[in-house]
């Protein structure tokens, strides 16, 4: 069958992005996606001829993120998410009444090209699980009941659960309009970078290392180190970046989405305060394609930045500091949250993480030194630097300063996004939350997203800090606390964690690429009953095998819940008799 | 000129110029470390990590991409180096057909892979392409090794016919909408089937007189017509 491809609605895009290079891919991509609902041949070709990008390598972009199509879709997708906080909460028979009702199964398309249906890893809304995707439009705790208004576009958008104690980093939310600037001004926004820019940027970079914050994106790693270190680099402003990580996708997590949702101006006014302290001219955020509120949001508050004098140059008239922030939309890859991947995904590639070394710091986005920090951690040192970072030290305990954010999921009665100081116990934050529903006991937390940790009762009182994170061999990673109660199906969610990583390996090295399908299989095996008498050792082998050799991040964590739950709960993956 | 440097490995003393990598400097030694992707004259990506060593770290770190540092203790055999050997050789066989890769049948000897314990998974299977005059392309013997599409783009070659399908385990070579080699940019340079380690690129020549065809018929088959000069 021949099916032309009208071209004419595409021009306007290509001439609006002529003259640009690989780094438009993406975007171009999802604008043309926008228009099509899919990308026929004949349109990669256009975009190819207009990019000078080679076709093969196009093709290899769209067939790695898994919201680009190359095949007929509809241009409405149902996304429902399968995450492990949805299925706690009950996203099977979300699914079931959703397939019934549609009358399609995962990956189909309705017979008219109206609607494809999509079962989707994480959706990063576990606050408001069971929850699903229509298009752009969001949808929490839906029931089979809920599934025909869902459909039917009437369901409503949830809104953001915020709760802690003092809220610092989350205080305006609720109280002011996302979207309003002037709002943002009235409830102390760009106070923080009003006060920078009395001060030089060594100034601003001494004293962030002194309020000791550490990158919320996993690793840990000191943010005042690594805005020194970019700082340092040989190169000028125009040849350096400040790259922030919103590809926000560590099941469990959610936290960058509340702030990129309800106050996106304080990502932007954190951005441009960390361009200032590094010296970089060039920003970047990228979004997770599976947040188009975020993205949308953040969209509309940097052009209003910029109309103000924000953004753009000689920001709020200070003569010579250029910055502005050029936004990308991921398209469905959680690999894209490793820095380099991030990086890859910029320049318009497959998001295949680079070799370390070189570091972000002296050879990042285009090869050029790069600051890059996820949302939370921007944020967080904005709120640490305007109130003053010697009343932030009188927050948390000594090692592990001020507040920290944490998003509760899964069986607890109060889910959402925590600010508290470092030094809170599990069990405080789980009754602040409410407690397990139900009167249920608890069975086990899953700390730190899929690739973090269980724990059983007997550590509960565990404050959490990064020291004692560290002692108990615990990695805080994003902050994500995943409850379950003890009607929970351990095996299950073992095998939702395997189903992730393997869906989500970008298949460069070997022990990632074949370990996170081969550790799927084995956790599928153990769920449906038929457990094998070597599994245990097969799995400790794949997952030393992954953790030691991997090439990055994503298969050094992939099997770390598997292994601390085998270890926990040995008899999980034992043959039942 | 930076300073040598001096380090370990296996208990030997070594001393290379900076940036040597830990994988040329145990050469340097007479320490032969396996390698399966890596190849001498192309860009190392740290892709089949049976390179993978001990250097005391966090994790253990690809020969072939790790650069040799001053002071380091490099163990190449240990029991935790062989055991992330072994596995990774044991899902590799259980994925993909080996039968004409020696070298990394040998490896499976030396580290005494069991083939056979990820008997049962889901194997990386995938059509036969006899899409051109000169060369066949088995992706059931690819091991993703990415050697092909290297020469094929910066490496040498700069035809960029070649990139992937797919993610994760179900990654695979692949062209533009997997059009035949004949509709892409490709030029025959036959590069990609000089560096493949597996088998899975075969000039059709050697393809079909493995398969029992008569050396006049595959000459009938494959021979280029001569093309008149431009007068």
């Amino acid at each position: 069958m021949t099916v032309s491809v009208d071209l004419t609605p595409l021009t306007p895009v290509l001439e609006k992005y002529h003259g640009r290079s690989r780094e438009a891919l993406l975007p171009l991509l999802h604008k043309a996606q926008s228009i099509y609902g899919w990308l026929p041949r004949e349109v990669q070709e256009a975009i190819g001829r207009s990019l000078h990008v080679p076709l093969a390598d196009i093709h290899g972009v769209i067939e790695f993120y898994t919201m680009f199509y190359n095949q007929p879709t509809a241009r409405r997708v149902i996304r429902v998410c399968e995450g492990v906080a949805c299925h706690l909460s009950g996203s099977a028979g979300v699914m079931e009444a959703m397939e019934t009702k549609l009358g399609l199964r995962h990956g189909e398309t309705s017979a008219y090209g109206a609607i494809t249906y999509e079962h989707v890893p994480c959706l990063g809304m576990c606050e408001h699980g069971p929850n699903a995707l229509d298009g752009a439009k969001t949808a929490g705790r839906l029931t089979p009941d809920t599934v025909d208004d869902f459909l039917a576009g009437s369901y409503p958008e949830p809104r953001a659960k915020v709760y802690g104690k003092p809220l610092l980093t989350l205080k305006r939310i609720g109280e002011v309009n996302p979207l309003s600037l002037t709002d943002y001004e009235a409830h102390g926004g760009y106070q923080g970078l009003r006060k920078a820019l009395t001060m030089t940027p060594e100034a601003i970079i001494e004293a962030n290392k002194s309020g000791e914050i550490l990158g919320r994106g996993g690793a840990m790693f000191p943010l005042g180190l690594k805005a020194e270190f970019v700082r340092a680099a040989p190169g000028s402003t125009s040849e350096k970046h400040v790259a922030v990580n919103a590809d926000e996708s560590e099941p469990g997590t959610f936290k960058d989405r509340t702030i990129m949702e309800e106050d996106p101006f304080s990502l932007i006014e954190a951005a441009t305060l960390m361009a200032y302290a590094v010296g970089a001219e060039n920003g970047w955020i990228l979004v997770r394609g599976e947040y188009p509120r975020s993205y949308r949001r953040l969209r509309k508050a940097i052009k209003k930045a910029r109309a103000a004098g924000y953004l753009g140059r000689n920001i709020l008239g200070r003569e010579g500091f250029h910055f502005d922030i050029e936004m990308r939309l991921g398209a469905g890859a959680y690999i894209c949250g490793e820095e380099t991947a991030l990086f890859e995904a910029i320049e318009g590639k497959r998001g295949f993480p680079r070799i370390k070394p070189p570091y972000p710091p002296s050879s990042g986005l285009f090869n050029q030194p790069t600051s890059v920090n996820n949302v939370e951690t921007l944020v967080m040192a904005l709120t640490a630097f305007t109130m003053g970072l010697d009343e932030w030290r009188q927050l948390g305990t000594e090692k592990s300063p001020g507040t920290k954010l944490f998003c509760l999921s899964g069986h607890i009665a109060r889910p959402g996004t925590y600010e508290l100081p470092f030094g809170v116990t599990i069990r405080e934050l789980i009754e602040m939350a409410g407690g397990v529903p139900d009167g249920k006991a608890l069975q086990a937390v899953l700390v730190g997203g899929a690739a973090g940790v269980f724990i059983g009762p007997d550590k509960l009182d565990m404050p959490l800090t990064y020291e004692d994170a560290r002692a108990n061999n615990v990695a805080l990673g994003s902050g994500a606390l995943m409850v379950f109660d003890e009607t929970a199906d351990l095996r299950q969610a073992l095998a939702n964690l395997g189903h992730f990583f393997a869906h989500e390996s970008c298949g460069k090295c070997f022990p990632c690429q074949l370990g996170t399908q081969r550790q799927m299989e084995i956790l599928d095996r153990i769920a449906n009953g038929r457990a094998k008498l070597t599994d245990k050792q097969t799995l400790l082998d794949v997952g030393f095998t992954m953790t030691e050799t991997s090439l990055c991040g994503l298969g050094q964590t992939a099997a770390t819940a598997v292994m601390s739950a085998i270890e926990l709960w040995p008899e999980l993956v034992s043959r039942v008799p | 000129m930076t300073k040598p440097i001096t380090l370990t490995i296996d208990g030997q003393k070594v001393t290379v110029p900076a940036g040597t990598t830990i994988y040329d400097a145990a050469k340097a030694a007479g320490i032969e470390i396996p390698v399966i992707c890596y190849h001498p004259h192309l860009s190392a990506n740290g892709l089949c990590r049976l390179c993978s060593v001990d250097v005391g770290g966090r994790v253990q770190a690809a020969a072939c991409v790790t650069a040799a540092a001053e002071g380091v203790a490099v163990k190449t055999q240990s029991d935790d180096v062989r055991r992330g050997r072994r596995t990774i050789l044991e899902m590799l066989a259980s994925t993909v057909n080996l039968v004409e890769a020696p070298e990394i049948l040998a490896y499976m000897e030396e580290y005494g892979a069991d083939t056979s314990r990820f008997d049962g998974g889901e194997k990386r299977t995938a059509s036969v392409y006899d899409d051109n005059p000169f060369y066949l392309r088995d992706y059931n013997q690819c091991i993703n090794c990415w050697r092909c599409v290297q020469v094929c783009a910066e490496d040498a070659q700069y035809a960029f016919a070649l990139s992937f399908d797919g993610r994760g385990f179900h990654t695979q070579i692949g062209t533009f909408m997997g059009d035949g080699m004949t509709d892409t940019t490709c030029v025959f340079c036959g590069q990609c089937v000089g560096v493949c380690p597996t088998g899975a690129l075969k000039p059709k020549r050697q393809a079909m007189l493995e398969q029992g065809v008569s050396p006049d018929e595959i000459f009938q088959q494959t021979r280029r017509k001569r093309k008149k000069k431009r007068g």
